[in-house]
């Protein structure tokens, strides 16, 4: 919630390419969003390996049921008798696909409304506006659960645009006041006047110039389609037969998972989803330091014993 | 005036949307609800009155008149405040099953929701005020993996910690079932004492987005040269905290309440599910899993007007505090 609009220096303007570059390296050479990066690139590693790495089938249900976590079974098995782990495992496929399908569709709508009205008029730009503004204050949730209700146990392509058309408001939002501030600036009007194209504006001088917080409203948006599916999927109104992290809750709540004391049962997939939650908000804090330099925590110092 | 007129036009405007989209939901999804509550009825053997069939007719368009004169039919019941007959809880409307259950969730959510802003609020003065120290690190740090994890496996561990393993809490419910005849105080010690945890799942999750954004603000006010000049003059810090730098800072933080409040209705829904607390959120369920189609498309409607309408009193509010806001746009 804290995506910092304040823009990059302009001065810095450079080829796009060395810019990408540079901003990659910058991200490394932040701690926090150093942290982030290697527990993402961790988590797709094993979603993608998942059937290398999975130690059993994970809807098998030959093992003795509600075992705690041993040798054989890392995580234990369920009151069915599925081992946790494998289900784990796979079950990143599910949450982590939904999340990322997410955050294509949203941030592909985002800049479809936030950016590209302001190449037309003031009309165009007022009117998407507020449609932006109208779609941003709908209760997100329960919208979501009344359509998954009336599409019945869905496949997680679905799922995915459902939350992707319901998500993508407030990005939509920073990213066009983002490009306010930036049409105002002194090197887009000189470009401007230099007789550049609107089209050629927005991609050479101001697209470039938001591309921190473009990535970082994807993170948002993966993060917030991660969520939204797990909350789906844990109120049993996904496909509760499909293996997720958010699935896995649901059965564990279901199988009284808390009165016969089977921690291991919810405490993984809840911490798994909080993971990839906090390895997002470490990219994004970091990128919001390197774009903000006003935040970096070095900013003041001995300055309260003048 | 111009101002307060624009954020009455966005309100009607946002009112209608909500209308709209609860109109066209039903009757653009594959699959008819009417069918479905058309065989529940059949099969608990009660067949419906004319009275409450036609009223079925109108809201999810069994009625091949056109959409037009259906929509209009739809907008006239509900400025009668008809939400139509809910089919879980037959005979009752709508309006009288949300009824029952919206003030729990005000009470609950609501409570939660003002508690996690101030303290969230505060915490960021202080975090800011502190910034670069250790206290600074550890407040953004806790809160940010706070507000990155789901409520619903919060709201679970915190039952499990404190209600099935040190039983501190009770697990479910707002209130004990046996406390019918009890002194009302007694019955508010016992509802209190049911919404420690749901409360403490909603202030744990929400509380990060205010305190990192109230952090992040007040440190750019700290930074402002009024604020440096005012040191020099030698206004102490309590007051240059509060009244300089807090001061300015808050009302900024307040922006993203459209997003935050939407946030915290999802996510005391799922609170109150996972506690089987009888709120909103838990009859949404209710009705979701009943195909009780009438009571999820007024319970939709009714979270989507108290959304709406606390996010243009915020402005309002807004507006009065900063002209700036009231001038631009």
């Amino acid at each position: 919630m804290s995506i910092s609009t304040t823009a990059q220096n302009p001065n810095t303007v450079t080829s796009g390419r060395t810019r990408k570059a540079g901003m990659a390296r910058m991200l490394w050479s932040n701690p926090r969003a150093r942290v982030g990066i290697i527990i993402l690139v961790g988590m797709i590693l094993v979603a993608v390996f998942a059937p290398v790495l999975a130690p059993y089938n994970p809807s098998a249900n030959s093992f003795l049921p509600s075992q705690p976590p041993s040798w054989t079974h890392l995580l234990g098995t369920t009151l069915q008798g599925q081992d946790i782990l494998s289900q784990l495992i796979w079950g990143s496929r599910n949450s982590l696909g939904v999340g990322f399908a997410v955050g294509i569709i949203a941030t592909a709508l985002s800049l479809l409304f936030g950016v590209l009205p302001s190449l037309g008029g003031k009309l165009l730009n007022t009117s998407f506006s507020t449609f932006t503004n109208v779609v941003l204050i709908l209760p997100g949730l329960p919208l979501l659960i009344v359509l998954s209700a009336y599409l019945h146990s869905s496949g997680a392509v679905t799922i995915a645009a459902v939350i992707g058309f319901t998500g993508w408001a407030w990005g939509s939002r920073t990213l066009r006041s983002q490009v306010m501030t930036l049409r105002q600036r002194d090197f887009v009007i000189a470009a401007r006047l230099a007789g550049s194209s609107q089209i050629r504006l927005l991609t050479r001088e101001i697209l470039p110039n938001m591309l921190s917080l473009v990535v970082a409203n994807f993170m948002f948006s993966i993060l917030f389609g991660i969520l939204s599916e797990a909350g789906l999927q844990f109120l049993g109104l996904g496909n509760v037969n499909a293996v997720s992290w958010g699935s896995i809750i649901y059965w564990a709540e279901n199988g009284s998972a808390l009165l016969l004391h089977m921690w291991w049962w919810f405490i993984p997939p809840g911490a798994a989803i909080a993971l990839v939650g906090i390895a997002l908000a470490l990219v994004n804090s970091g990128i919001d330091q390197i774009s903000n330099p006003r935040l970096r925590s070095t900013a003041r110092k001995g300055g309260r014993n003048q | 005036m111009r101002f307060f007129l624009n954020r009455i036009g966005f309100l009607l405007l946002s009112v209608w949307a909500a209308i709209t989209v609860n109109f066209l939901i039903p009757r653009m999804m594959p699959g008819s609800p009417v069918d479905a509550i058309l065989a529940h009825f059949q099969s608990e053997g009660a067949p419906l009155g004319p009275n409450a069939l036609h009223a079925l007719e109108q809201q999810f368009g069994l009625s091949h008149a056109p959409l037009w004169t259906q929509y209009f039919g739809y907008v006239n019941n509900l400025f009668h405040g008809q939400l139509g007959t809910s089919i879980t809880y037959y005979p009752l409307t709508v309006t009288e099953v949300i009824g029952r259950s919206l003030p729990w969730t005000l009470g609950l959510a609501g409570t939660a929701t003002i508690i996690s802003v101030l303290l969230g609020t505060f915490l960021g003065i202080y975090a800011a005020w502190h910034r670069g120290t250790r206290i600074d690190a550890t407040l953004t740090t806790v809160t940010m993996f706070t507000s990155a994890i789901p409520y619903f496996w919060i709201a679970l561990i915190l039952v499990y910690l404190f209600g099935f393993e040190l039983n501190w809490f009770p697990q479910l419910h707002a209130f004990t079932t046996l406390s019918n005849g009890v002194p009302w105080w007694r019955f508010s010690a016992d509802v209190l004492y049911h919404a420690v945890l749901p409360g403490a799942t909603i202030v744990i999750s929400a509380i990060g987005g205010w305190l990192v954004g109230m952090r992040n603000n007040m440190v750019q006010t700290l930074g402002e040269d009024y604020v440096t000049f005012a040191r020099a003059r030698g206004v102490r810090d309590r007051r240059l905290m509060v009244f300089y730098a807090a001061r300015n800072a808050i009302l900024p933080n307040l922006t993203g309440f459209a997003m935050a409040i939407g946030f915290v209705v999802g996510g005391a829904l799922l609170t109150e599910v996972v506690f089987s607390y009888p709120g909103i959120g838990m009859q949404l369920l209710t009705a979701v899993e009943n195909e009780d189609y009438p009571l999820m498309q007024g319970i939709f409607l009714i979270i989507a007007l108290a959304v709406l309408l606390a996010n243009f009193l915020v402005e309002l509010i807004y507006g009065l505090l900063d002209p700036r806001v009231r001038q631009g746009e």
